[in-house]
C-alpha cells in the first residue's frame, strides 16, 4: 500500500485504494475486473443522476418517495434495494463460478484476495441486503393493508429502518470503487478478521454495513410486531389475521431477539480492531468461540427470519390459486410460532467441529431435526389445500411448486447435517454451500419472486408479463438445480468450500455443469427485467384499477390498485377471516359508505434521509479513520433526533372531500369493470373484478 | 417446431448426462464413500441407513405435490370441488405424527452415532495410538511426531491398522482438518487443542485438506495421507531421520512464516515440547 495521501483530513485514504489506480498500474484480467465493477457503480450513478435532471424529476423523488412516510412507498423502495443487490451479487456468484470452472490446476483470472472480496461480499449482500429488504419491503407493503390498518404504529421509524438498510447497502457499493471488502467470508470469523491478520479496510467495511443492516432490522422487528399488536382493524382477532400476517409477527419477535447478538458481535469485533480490545484475539485471553457463539445465536433465527415470510407468501398463494380456504389455518399458525420458538436452540449446530463433548453435539442435532417436523408440516398443509381445489398454474403458483419439490430436498440435507458424525465429513464443504442455497434459493428467493408477481398489480396498477414470467421461473428453477445440485457432490468428495483454484482435476464435469447453471440463473434475472420492461410497455392492456385481479381473499384485495395513500376510506370491520373473499359472494364488497371523513396521515420527513446519509457517512469515515467526518455525521443524528423530538406538526389532513372524490372515482371503475372468470385471469381481459357464483 | 425441441431436449439430456459418463464418479473416489478407515466407513454406513429412512420423508412430497396440483387442475371439471373444506383430524394426525415418530427415530440413532463417533473418542485397539500432533499455520499443516521426534510438512505417514491420536492446535487464524476418506473434520484453533481419532484399513495416498477459509493460500493448503504397512512406516521414519535437517529455529521461522509449502518438507528432530510452544505462541503476541 502507498502513503496516504492526506491523513488529517482523508484518514488512510492513498491512491492506491482505487481500483482504476490500481488496474492502471498493473493491468491483469484480475485488477481490470475490479476497474470494471467500479466503473460500472460509478456510470450507473451518473446515469441515474443525469436522468434525473434531464426529466426533472428532483423534487418529485424528494417529495414523493424519499422523504414520505407512506409504508407503501417504503416497502416498495425497499424491494428496490433489494432488485439492485440481487444483481450484483449474481453477476459476483457468474465470476465465482466460472473462475472455479475455469481455474482447475491452474490460478485463473481472478486474484486469491479478490476471490475472496467476491464470496464475502456475495454472501453478505444476499442475506443483509438481498432477503432482508425484499422481506422487509413485502411485509411494510401488505401487512397494514391485510390488518386493515391505514398505516404501521412508527412510520418515522420505519423511514429510518430504511434509510439505515440502505446506508449499509451503499457502504457494499462504495466498497467497490474506493479500497477493498473483507476476505472474511459473510461471517466475518475472528481472528481470521481481527487487526493482526487483515489491518486493511476490508473488515471495517463489513463491520459497518453489517451494523447499519442490523439495527435497520432490529427497528423494522418492533415496528411490525407492535403494528400487529396494535393496529388490526376491528374484528380482526390473531386467529383471523392472514398466514403472512402471522409469519410476519414471527418474523418481527426473531428479529427483535436475534439481531442484537449479531449488534453486539459486530461492535464487540470493532472495539477489538479499533481500540486493542481482546473478545476475540488470540492473544489477551480473547476467545474466538465467543464470536462463533454469538454470531450463530443470530445466524440461525436469521434462516427463518427470510424463510418464514416466504411460508406466509406460499399459504397466500396456494390457497387463491387453489381457489380454496388455507388447509389446517391453525396448525399452520401453531407450526409457525414453534418453528420461531426452535430456531433459537439449534445455533451450535453451526460448528459441531469444534470440539465440545458428543452429548452436547447429540442435543443440538435432535433439537435441529425438531424443526423439521413443523416445517414439514407445513408441506402438507399447501398440498391439502390443492386438494379438492381447482389449481391455476400462475406464475406464483409454479414458483410454489417448484418450491414444496425443491426444498423438501434441501430439508433432507439439512437432517444429514444434523447428524454431527456426517456434519464432520461435509463441514465446510461445498456440500454445506449446496444445502443452504437449497434453501434459501426456493424458500426466500421463490418466495419473494412470487410475492412480487402476485402482488404487483395491486401496488402498481397493472399486472406483469405472464410469458416472461414463467421464463424467468423456469430459469431460476433450472438453473438452481444446475447450479447446486453438481455442489452436493463436489462436497461429498470432499471439495472445500471458498476455494479459489481447483487442485483436483476429478471435479472439472462438475464445476462446468455448475457454471452452466450459473449463466440460467443470470439469463432468470435477465428475464425478470425483461418482464418488468415488457409490463410497463403493454400497462394499458393490463390494468386492474379495482385492484382484485386474483380473486384474492385478503383485506388489501378490497382496495384499488394501487391503494390509496390511507388505505381504506373507513375503516374495516371483519367477522372472520377472508371475510373480503366471502363478501363477494354473500353481500355487496364494494357499498360506498354511509359517509366520508378527514383523515389523519404523517407528514413527509426529512429527518430518516438526514440521519440515514449521515449514519452512511459515519460508516465510510470509520472504514476510512476520518475522524472529523465520524464525529460531525454522529453529532448531524444525534441532534436531528433531537430537533425532531420538538416537532409538533407531524401530521396533515386529507379532507373527507379528497376522499369521496377518490373514492368515488374507484368506485365507478369497479361498477364499469367486466367481472371475469378464473380461467381468462391472465389475458388482458382480466380488469381487476372478479366474477363469482353466489 | 416439435421436432427441434425434441432434438434441444436430447441435446439439454445429453449435457447433463455427460459428466456422469466422463468420470463423475472420479470425483466421489476422493470422498468418504471411498472410504479407507473403520471411522469414515462407520460415517459412510451411518449416511446410508439415515438416506433409507429420508426416501420415506421426501417421497410422499415429491409424488403428492405434483399428482394433486395435476389432478385438481382448473380445466379438470370431473373432480369434487370444496372451496371452503379446511381442516380434518384423520389428516392432521397423519401430517403431525408420522414426522414426530420418524424423529423419535432418528434421534436415537443420532444418539449413538454421535457417542460412538465422537472425535475425542479413542478407537478401540490392542496397541496404543500413534501420537501425532498437528499445527495448523498459514498456510500449510506441520504434522510433529512427538514419539519419534520427526516432523514433517505437508505429509502425514501412518501405518496401516494402527489408530493414530491426533492433537490439533492453530499457530494461526482458526482451521479446519478434513481427510475425508478417513475420518470427519476438526477444528483446530490457538491456544487450545483439539483432538482427533483416525485409523487407515488399507494402503494408500489419501487427501487431506483445511476446510476453513485462511486467505491467500488456502487452496494450496492441502496435503497426503500416506498410509504404509509398517515396515513402509518403519522405512519412512527412518528416511525423514537420516535427513539430517532439523526444525531449527532457522526453519522453524521459515515455517511458521505466511507461505504455501510447495512440497512437503521433512524434519530430522524437534525440539522438545514444540507443540505446547507453538500452542501457547500466538496467544503471547498482543498484536493478535
Amino acid at each position: 500500500m502507498s502513503a496516504p495521501v492526506w491523513p488529517a483530513l482523508l484518514g488512510r485514504f492513498a491512491w492506491d485504494s482505487l481500483p482504476f489506480v490500481r488496474a492502471w498500474q498493473n493491468p491483469t484480467i484480475n485488477e481490470l475486473i475490479g476497474a470494471g465493477a467500479a466503473a460500472m457503480v460509478v456510470v450507473g450513478v451518473v446515469f441515474v443522476v443525469l436522468l434525473l435532471t434531464r426529466l426533472d424529476r428532483w423534487r418529485w423523488l424528494w417529495s414523493k418517495w424519499l422523504t414520505s412516510l407512506d409504508h407503501k412507498k417504503i416497502g416498495i423502495l425497499y424491494v428496490v434495494i433489494a432488485l439492485v443487490m440481487l444483481a450484483r451479487a449474481l453477476v459476483e456468484a457468474n465470476l465465482m463460478r466460472l473462475q472455479q470452472a475455469v481455474a482447475i490446476g491452474n490460478p485463473g483470472f481472478v486474484a486469491p484476495e479478490h476471490f475472496a472480496e467476491l464470496f464475502s461480499t456475495h454472501g453478505s449482500i444476499m442475506i443483509f441486503f438481498m432477503a432482508m429488504p425484499f422481506l422487509t419491503g413485502l411485509i411494510n407493503y401488505l401487512v397494514p393493508l391485510q390488518i386493515g390498518a391505514r398505516d404501521v404504529a412508527f412510520p418515522l421509524l420505519n423511514a429510518i429502518g430504511l434509510w439505515l438498510t440502505g446506508a449499509g447497502a451503499a457502504l457494499m457499493m462504495v466498497s467497490l470503487v474506493i479500497g477493498r471488502f473483507s476476505t472474511g467470508g459473510w461471517s466475518g470469523y475472528p481472528p481470521f478478521t481481527e487487526i493482526g491478520f487483515n489491518p486493511g479496510v476490508g473488515p471495517d467495511y463489513w463491520i459497518w454495513a453489517v451494523t447499519l443492516g442490523s439495527i435497520a432490522s432490529t427497528l423494522t422487528g418492533i415496528n411490525i410486531a407492535v403494528t400487529i399488536y396494535k393496529m388490526r382493524c376491528p374484528g380482526m382477532t390473531l386467529m383471523r389475521m392472514p398466514l403472512f400476517a402471522w409469519t410476519s409477527l414471527c418474523t418481527a419477535i426473531l428479529m427483535i431477539f436475534a439481531m442484537p447478538p449479531l449488534t453486539i458481535a459486530t461492535a464487540l469485533l470493532a472495539l477489538d480492531r479499533y481500540l486493542g480490545f481482546h473478545f476475540f484475539t488470540n492473544a489477551l485471553g480473547g476467545n474466538m468461540m465467543n464470536y462463533a457463539n454469538l454470531f450463530w445465536m443470530f445466524g440461525h433465527p436469521e434462516v427463518y427470519i427470510v424463510v418464514l415470510p416466504a411460508f406466509g407468501i406460499y399459504s397466500e398463494v396456494v390457497s387463491t390459486f387453489s381457489s380454496k380456504e388455507l388447509y389446517g389455518y391453525t396448525s399452520l399458525v401453531i407450526a409457525t410460532m414453534a418453528i420461531a420458538v426452535l430456531s433459537f436452540t439449534v445455533w451450535l449446530h453451526h460448528f459441531f467441529t469444534m470440539g465440545q463433548s458428543p452429548s452436547i453435539n447429540a442435543a443440538f442435532g435432535i433439537a435441529t431435526m425438531t424443526i423439521g417436523v413443523p416445517t414439514g408440516v407445513k408441506i402438507y398443509n399447501w398440498i391439502w389445500t390443492m386438494f379438492r381445489g381447482e389449481v391455476r398454474f400462475t406464475t406464483p403458483m409454479w414458483y410454489a411448486l417448484a418450491f414444496m419439490m425443491t426444498f423438501v430436498l434441501g430439508g433432507l440435507t439439512g437432517i444429514i447435517l444434523a447428524f454431527p458424525p456426517l456434519d464432520y465429513v461435509v463441514h465446510n464443504t461445498l456440500f454445506l454451500v449446496a444445502h443452504f442455497h437449497n434453501m434459501l434459493i426456493p424458500g426466500t428467493l421463490y418466495g419473494m419472486l412470487a410475492a412480487y408477481t402476485f402482488w404487483f398489480p395491486k401496488a402498481f396498477g397493472f399486472r406483469l408479463n405472464e410469458r416472461w414470467g414463467r421464463i424467468s421461473c423456469a430459469c431460476w428453477v433450472l438453473g438452481f438445480y444446475l447450479a447446486f445440485m453438481p455442489l452436493y457432490v463436489l462436497g461429498a468428495a470432499g471439495m472445500a468450500r471458498r476455494t479459489q483454484a481447483v487442485m483436483e482435476t476429478a471435479y472439472r464435469p462438475w464445476l462446468y455443469v455448475a457454471e452452466i447453471g450459473a449463466l440460467v440463473l443470470f439469463f432468470a434475472f435477465a428475464a425478470l427485467i425483461v418482464q418488468l420492461w415488457v409490463s410497463i410497455r403493454q400497462r394499458d392492456a393490463n390494468r386492474v384499477f379495482p385492484g382484485d385481479p386474483w380473486d384474492g381473499r385478503g383485506l388489501e384485495w378490497s382496495t384499488s390498485a394501487p391503494p390509496p395513500e390511507y388505505n381504506f376510506a373507513r375503516r374495516p370491520v371483519v367477522d372472520q377471516p377472508h371475510w373480503f373473499f366471502d363478501a363477494k359472494r354473500k353481500e355487496a364488497p364494494y357499498a360506498p359508505p354511509a359517509e366520508y371523513h378527514d383523515i389523519e396521515m404523517p407528514r413527509n420527513s426529512a429527518v430518516a434521509p438526514i440521519i440515514g446519509i449521515a449514519s452512511g457517512a459515519v460508516g465510510f469515515a470509520l472504514v476510512w479513520h476520518i475522524w472529523w467526518l465520524a464525529i460531525l455525521g454522529m453529532l448531524v443524528v444525534i441532534g436531528t433526533v433531537i430537533a425532531r423530538s420538538f416537532v409538533r406538526d407531524t401530521h396533515r389532513i386529507i379532507p373527507a372531500r379528497a376522499v369521496e372524490r377518490t373514492e368515488r372515482g374507484w368506485l365507478e371503475a369497479v361498477a364499469k369493470a367486466r367481472p371475469i372468470p378464473r380461467e381468462i385471469e391472465t389475458s388482458p381481459a382480466n380488469q381487476g373484478v372478479a366474477l363469482v357464483t353466489r | 417446431m416439435d421436432r427441434e425441441r425434441r432434438i434441444l431436449n436430447r441435446a439439454a439430456a445429453l449435457l447433463v448426462a455427460l459428466p456422469l459418463l466422463l468420470g463423475g464418479c472420479a470425483a466421489l473416489k476422493l470422498g468418504v464413500m471411498n472410504h479407507a478407515g473403520p471411522v469414515a466407513a462407520d460415517e459412510w454406513h451411518v449416511y446410508l441407513i439415515l438416506a433409507v429412512v429420508l426416501i420415506f420423508v421426501a417421497g410422499p412430497v415429491l409424488l403428492l405435490v405434483p399428482l394433486i396440483a395435476y389432478h385438481y387442475r382448473i380445466s379438470n371439471k370431473g373432480d369434487a370441488f370444496r372451496p371452503d373444506w379446511g381442516f380434518s383430524w384423520p389428516l392432521e394426525i397423519l401430517i403431525w405424527l408420522p414426522p414426530i415418530g420418524i424423529v423419535i427415530g432418528l434421534s436415537v440413532l443420532l444418539w449413538s452415532a454421535t457417542h460412538r463417533l465422537d472425535p475425542y473418542r479413542p478407537l478401540p485397539a490392542n496397541l496404543p495410538p500413534i501420537e501425532v500432533q498437528v499445527v495448523a499455520l498459514d498456510w500449510k499443516w506441520l504434522f510433529i511426531y512427538p514419539d519419534e521426534h520427526v516432523a514433517a510438512v505437508n505429509q502425514l505417514a501412518i501405518p496401516v491398522g494402527r489408530a493414530v491420536h491426533l492433537s490439533l492446535t492453530s499457530g494461526t487464524v482458526m482451521q479446519s482438518l478434513l481427510i475425508p476418506q478417513l475420518a470427519g473434520q476438526i477444528y483446530a484453533m490457538a491456544g487450545m487443542r483439539t483432538h482427533l481419532h483416525l485409523a487407515a484399513s488399507r494402503p494408500g495416498v489419501f487427501r487431506g485438506e483445511n476446510t476453513q477459509f485462511n486467505g491467500g493460500g488456502f487452496h494450496e493448503q492441502t496435503f497426503d495421507v500416506i498410509a504404509l504397512q509398517p515396515p513402509g512406516y518403519r522405512r519412512w521414519l527412518t528416511r525423514v531421520r537420516a535427513a539430517r535437517h532439523p526444525l531449527d529455529s532457522r526453519a522453524l521461522a521459515r515455517v511458521t512464516s505466511r507461505s504455501v509449502a510447495p512440497r512437503p518438507d521433512f524434519f530430522s528432530s524437534v525440539p522438545p515440547g514444540l507443540f505446547e510452544h507453538l500452542m501457547t505462541a500466538s496467544t503471547q503476541d498482543h498484536a493478535r
